[in-house]
């Protein structure tokens, strides 16, 4: 089970809590973890289920390259952050 | 009467009351969050609010008897599998809601419809009051439709629609840039409008291709619908047959260039604007803050500044940012630079409500 871990800034208009999740994608693991929470998928995806322009994904300190399909590859005990870019402002 | 405003900021949603004769700010929602535009409908008292947060998204709120919900947002359809679609700029086009820029109640016999109009050009219906939104896909689908350009932002958008009082199913919208649109189906099926409007940013051959227009608002009488206003990158045009055609208003001091128009909700010939220096400025003529008034269709305007900034005031009011109540009597505009006037005779004088909020996007009687 990866380990997710959300931006404190995205609590503040929807709880994200930490969360554990299975999956051996970025895009597994974080449709598992919307499953539960449905409310925060948009909040992290756009309309065509790609990240976000401004917000950015690190796999085990490694910023994903797949924003659109999000196949990077996640390991049984992977940390993943879902942090904001700074590009954003 | 109207005693009571909805301010859209950049920094919140501001609820600006009436009391003893004053107004004065009553309520602030959503401080800190960008809200590009909110819609009160009429028919059952609901307020909407669209917010854009940025890096989460754009996001629509509802309010409840005690507060706020967030509902559905309009979400565009999955792009096809292999379909390319690039914006003016040469960049893959995202379908993806990047602003909501319109939200319109629809008609009193239709009770929990609500018209949306986004950036980049999508238009969103809900039969259910915001619960769930459906794309119109006869818009968005139309061929002429990727002709549609940025105007004020790098995608094109939404951000006027106009109901026929005498039929719901009757819908104009205007674009910017692509001009006017209208169904006669509810959104089944979709013709432009505009013909007579002109454009100086394009070259000659396209000046006046309805579809080139940069239609800054547009407005309808609601009792006399075939009188339309537009206040349009260009000028001040008019159309007395439902936006089919239009003449342009020329010779107006001090400006015809502005991005907001009103008109009255009785008198077609009564309709107000603020103008500002075009393009190569985009501020008030000599620093005075001034609205425009005509009371016989365009002939001849009056300039009302009572109880406006008259020197080095800078304000710039968008789009929808100028307000009129039902009654015809009670304007109310505020601008980028955190103004909020009020007047309650028609524009022959106005109040300052506050200086100091942040850049307003849209105001709105409740």
């Amino acid at each position: 089970m990866a380990r997710v871990v959300f931006t404190p800034n995205i609590q503040r208009h929807v709880a994200c809590p930490e969360a554990q999740a299975a999956g051996r994608t970025v895009r597994e693991v974080l449709e598992n973890v919307f499953a539960e929470n449905p409310q925060a998928r948009s909040y992290v995806l756009d309309d065509q289920s790609g990240l976000r322009r401004h917000m950015t994904v690190f796999v085990d300190g490694r910023m994903i390259r797949d924003r659109a399909r999000l196949a990077d590859a996640v390991g049984e005990s992977s940390t993943i952050y879902v942090f904001q870019a700074l590009s954003g402002g | 009467m109207s005693d009571k405003l909805l301010v859209s900021t950049r920094k919140g949603l501001f609820t600006v009351v009436r009391k003893a004769k004053r107004w004065q700010i009553a309520a602030v929602d959503f401080l800190g969050d960008n809200v590009s535009i909110a819609l009160v409908d009429a028919r059952d008292g609901r307020r909407y609010a669209a917010l854009d947060h940025g890096h989460f998204g754009v996001k629509l709120h509802r309010s409840t008897a005690d507060g706020w919900e967030e509902i559905a947002s309009p979400t565009y359809p999955p792009k096809p599998e292999g379909y390319e679609e690039l914006d003016m700029w040469g960049r893959p086009l995202n379908w993806s809601t990047a602003r909501v820029w319109a939200l319109a109640a629809g008609g009193a016999d239709e009770p929990g419809v609500i018209w949306c109009g986004t950036l980049p050009g999508g238009l969103f219906r809900s039969t259910d009051q915001g619960q769930s939104w459906e794309m119109v896909r006869a818009l968005w689908d139309h061929p002429k439709r990727k002709k549609w350009m940025g105007g004020g932002a790098d995608l094109p958008g939404i951000h006027s629609i106009c109901v026929d009082p005498r039929n719901s199913r009757r819908v104009w919208i205007a674009v910017s840039t692509g001009g006017i649109w209208f169904t006669e189906d509810a959104g089944a099926s979709w013709t432009q409008r505009g013909e007579g409007m002109r454009a100086e940013h394009v070259p000659p051959e396209l000046t006046h291709d309805p579809i080139a227009q940069d239609v800054h608002c547009l407005a309808q009488c609601p009792a006399a619908p075939h009188r339309m206003w537009v206040q349009h990158h260009n000028g001040i045009f008019v159309s007395s047959d439902e936006g089919r055609t239009f003449t342009e208003i020329t010779g107006v001091d001090p400006s015809t260039f502005g991005f907001a128009v009103v008109v009255h909700p009785r008198d077609p010939d009564t309709a107000w604007f603020v103008p500002e220096i075009k393009d190569e400025r985009r501020v008030p003529r000599e620093g005075k803050l001034v609205v425009t008034r005509t009371r016989d269709g365009g002939k001849s305007f009056e300039v009302l500044g009572k109880g406006l900034p008259q020197s080095h005031a800078y304000d710039v009011v968008y789009r929808h940012s100028l307000a009129l109540d039902g009654s015809g009597d009670r304007l109310a505009f505020g601008s980028t630079t955190g103004g909020l006037w009020v007047s309650e005779d028609q524009g022959d004088s106005w109040t300052g409500v506050t200086h100091t909020l942040p850049p307003v996007y849209a105001v709105r009687f409740a």
